[in-house]
């Protein structure tokens, strides 16, 4: 049977570029890049090195870019450290859209309890925010705009250039989750008026365990992680050699491809829509236009999510849903309720990210299988039945 | 969270679905917004399940416990079929995870409302037989 890994967005394959610049950092340059000798500072170059890889492609200085253990911890500290420099100033109140990570939310709802204030902003039926609403919540007391670079699930991608120009002339604090955009979709952090940019290596063909903070200059964010002085002081932890070489390597040869990857994924991406379109009583989830490469977002009616993903799976297709039994939660996704969806509909969400590696016949595969799939749910789902009996009154 | 072979192998072959068309004992439980629905066909002969079918919207566990429950409830009498504990089906199934419990809930809920149903065909109150029906009306069908 056919293999095919459509979960791109989840986590990606390491490159084999990665994988050979890695393998001498933990083989005979295994040196701690703190030492003062040469053999450790052979790996402190190499840290140095992918930093500036990291800052060419993001178009910052090398000394902007401070990596981590992934996008959490880089979301952990950019929001925690932009709220504890607000609070210096009395400034208690950060904006956000309704739609960001659980990395995000999550730290906003913790700050929450510590007495700060938060607007949570609409994404409406596209699933992205309007720069207007930012610029209206925007008060005397807010220190941080946080509004993620491109959604996860639904693929939509944000205003950020003129959410960062609003927050420059208003002298907040702009950070933006961008995990899933790095490497994928160009971005520039100086043109764009980004202040923090929170970025994961396994999302674009590193390691997982692997991320970044990009930080401006000026800005002196408390740390998050106290010890040692790696990354001048403000991550301590002996850094993961290794994994910081891949990230280097692959964020570089993202970068290298990202156009031609661009037009090769949503190509497939829209082939998959087309096909997938067909099924009656579907929707395609978010902006059809604002939207990562790879990101693929529908629901079904009358069936449910993880049963979908369940059966794709039997079929060798790996998939995500955004349904409340995926999501371990009682209700469905945060994200696709946010765009209006009703429960019922939202639970029978399928999202498929497509990587450089799929091709035309991995879209036909799951084109051959899905409608079938989506039947055989319909035709035992009580739901289908009374959705097909409220249309037969109708 | 790991379903087990059993659950799977229910999942993947699940046993008598559809409807059944001489059903003379039919119950819905769950509702759309908590994302699960089973509605459960009986065929009772002198107080005995002769036959019986499923129709589940829902996950993998709810479509596995339905499939199970119905095994275990077909040939048996009305009285044993009541006292069929959710805990049965779970063992039956070897085990779900914690949070997958409800679906086994809404089986033994769904074959208790089918045998209400039963009853109230031929003009008998079920409650005092049967039991109050856990009807899943509200969010706290998610335990």
């Amino acid at each position: 049977m056919r293999f095919v890994y459509a979960d791109n967005a989840a986590t990606t394959k390491v490159s084999p570029k990665v994988v050979e610049a890695m393998i001498p950092y933990m083989t005979e340059g295994y040196g701690n890049p703190s030492s003062l000798y040469a053999f450790g500072q052979k790996a402190h170059r190499a840290i140095e090195n992918a930093r500036q890889q990291v800052a060419d492609v993001l178009g910052c200085d090398k000394g902007e870019v401070y990596f981590t253990s992934g996008g959490s911890e880089a979301d952990n500290w950019a929001i925690r450290g932009a709220a504890i420099l607000g609070a210096k100033k009395g400034k208690k109140h950060i904006i956000t859209s309704k739609i960001e990570h659980h990395a995000v939310l999550h730290t906003l709802s913790k700050l929450e309890k510590e007495g700060f204030t938060v607007t949570y902003l609409d994404v409406y039926e596209n699933g992205i925010v309007k720069v207007e609403d930012v610029e209206k919540a925007i008060t005397d007391e807010t220190c941080l705009v946080t509004v993620m670079y491109a959604n996860n699930e639904i693929g939509t991608i944000q205003p950020i250039k003129e959410i960062g120009a609003l927050c420059k002339e208003k002298g907040v604090l702009f950070h933006t989750d961008a995990v899933q955009a790095v490497g994928h979709v160009k971005i520039d952090v100086k043109a764009e008026n980004i202040d923090m940019l929170s970025l994961s290596g396994h999302k674009f063909h590193a390691v997982k365990g692997t991320g970044a903070l990009y930080c401006r200059k000026g800005i002196r964010l408390e740390n998050l992680i106290e010890g040692g002085s790696q990354e001048s002081g403000r991550r301590a932890g002996t850094e993961n050699v290794p994994g910081i070489v891949g990230l280097g390597v692959a964020i570089t040869e993202m970068a290298e491809h990202m156009e031609e990857n661009a037009e090769k994924v949503s190509a497939l991406r829209d082939r998959l829509f087309e096909g997938a379109s067909k099924i009656s009583h579907s929707r395609i989830n978010g902006d059809t236009e604002k939207r990562l490469p790879g990101n693929f977002s529908m629901c079904f009616e009358g069936v449910e999510g993880e049963s979908l993903l369940l059966y794709l799976d039997m079929q060798g297709v790996c998939a995500s849903s955004g349904s409340a039994c995926t999501s371990g939660s009682l209700d469905p996704s945060h994200v696709l309720l946010a765009i209006g969806l009703k429960h019922e509909v939202a639970h029978g969400s399928l999202r498929l990210s497509l990587g450089e590696e799929n091709t035309q016949e991995d879209v036909d595969h799951i084109l051959q299988v899905l409608p079938g799939i989506v039947e055989r749910l319909r035709n035992m789902s009580p739901l289908w039945e009374h959705i097909m009996e409220n249309e037969n009154k109708a | 969270m790991e379903y087990s072979e059993k659950v799977m192998e229910h999942f993947a072959n699940p046993h008598n679905v559809g409807k059944l068309d001489d059903a003379n004992a039919i119950g819905e439980i769950g509702n759309a917004k908590c994302g699960d629905i089973m509605k459960m066909y009986l065929k009772i002969e002198n107080d005995i399940i002769v036959d019986a079918k499923f129709n589940t919207y829902g996950c993998a566990s709810a479509i596995a416990t339905s499939s199970i429950a119905t095994d275990m409830i077909i040939g048996q009498p009305i009285s044993e079929a009541l006292k069929l504990t959710n805990k049965a089906v779970v063992e039956a199934l070897d085990g779900l995870p914690a949070v997958k419990i409800h679906c086994s809930v809404l089986a033994e809920q769904a074959i208790k409302a089918a045998i209400a149903d039963y009853y109230k065909r031929q003009g008998i109150d079920p409650e005092p037989i049967v039991g109050k029906i856990d009807d899943c009306e509200d969010d706290h069908c998610h335990m």
